[in-house]
């Protein structure tokens, strides 16, 4: 039984392996850049468009609207890091469909790397906007004697989000595997059904937590208050 | 019994208690995330954009607890390092 998809070793030469994880997220990487080049090549802006240019026009704004509802209120300056987090992880679930693919993300040094990637992105975009200083500072809140739990959170939570990825796609592929020996007929299909769905909300999960982790670091989290509604003694 | 039964042993069972307790609490806790969002739902049924997301966000955290013990029992069954490690050392003797 495999565990991930990296044990699937097309190529070798030496010490360089060339596994079934990096064969297809380098075909993910081809297929989702090819795609939205194309699509993107006459882009109209009257009212009459293509379909594919509704199509990814509907994703875009869909994503930027999540973001603004997690707290970010300049939504165009992250989509680009958290959209293609959203879209990766999504494609690699979805195209589960295809037969003898297996997705990328179901390998620990993928979702590693993703999770790294939203350790490092976080800093960064907390100094942009409110300086190196501003941002150290808030290692120190509430108080000083935070500042361990603090630098534990930023580690622990990475750790978490790789190994929720890993182990929800995982999973989905082992299940399936298991049920293809016991009831190999009609019972996988209902599975892989539920897998998908799974994997959509995890792509989902992975992308908002990203973006709340920088909402937090960011000066943008400040809660405005919402105007306090008219006490009203019906409703109960 | 020799040092593989041992691991082999060992590995099954705290395989098995790993998954069976690691889904009990998150199922619990589920249960009751679940329940307090249908409430707040049928309160106010406007804010249920919020509600839902806020609960699907909230279940997958909890869920990822229960798919910890799951990664935990699989690697004890199918990459158990000390059993590798077990191999190793019969087969070096």
């Amino acid at each position: 039984m495999r565990l991930s998809p990296d044990e699937i070793i097309f190529w070798q030469q030496g010490v360089f392996k060339l596994n079934a994880t990096i064969v297809f997220t380098w075909g993910l990487m081809l297929a989702m850049a090819v795609g939205s080049k194309l699509v993107t090549r006459r882009l109209s802006t009257d009212l009459t468009r293509s379909r594919w240019q509704n199509f990814l026009e509907i994703i875009v704004t869909g994503i930027e609207a999540q973001i603004k509802d997690v707290g970010l209120r300049h939504p165009k300056q992250y989509i680009g890091f958290l959209g293609t987090l959203f879209l990766f992880v999504a494609m690699a679930s979805l195209c589960t469909v295809i037969p003898g693919y297996e997705p990328p993300t179901g390998s620990l040094s993928t979702t590693a790397a993703l999770a790294l990637c939203v350790m490092v992105s976080v800093p960064l975009f907390g100094i942009q906007d409110q300086g190196l200083a501003g941002y150290l500072k808030t290692y120190l809140e509430p108080t000083v004697i935070m500042l361990p739990f603090n630098l534990i959170s930023e580690a622990s939570r990475t750790l978490a989000l790789a190994v929720r990825l890993f182990g929800n796609m995982m999973s989905g592929a082992m299940i399936i595997g298991i049920l293809l020996s016991i009831t190999p007929f009609i019972f996988p299909v209902v599975m892989t059904v539920l897998g998908l769905l799974t994997g959509m909300v995890q792509a989902y999960i992975f992308s908002i937590l990203a973006a709340v982790y920088i909402a937090a670091a960011t000066h943008e989290s400040r809660p405005t208050l919402p105007p306090t509604a008219p006490a009203s003694g019906a409703g109960h | 019994m020799d040092s593989m039964t041992i691991i082999a042993v060992a590995s099954i069972v705290i395989a098995g208690l790993t998954t069976g307790f690691g889904c009990m609490g998150p199922a619990f806790a589920e249960g009751r995330a679940v329940a307090t969002a249908l409430t707040a739902l049928a309160q106010q049924p406007d804010a249920s954009a919020t509600i839902t997301r806020t609960l699907f966000v909230g279940l997958a955290m909890i869920e990822s607890t229960a798919i910890y013990c799951f990664v935990v029992s699989m690697i004890l069954i199918f990459a158990n390092p000390f059993w590798n490690f077990a191999i190793a050392q019969a087969a070096g003797k």
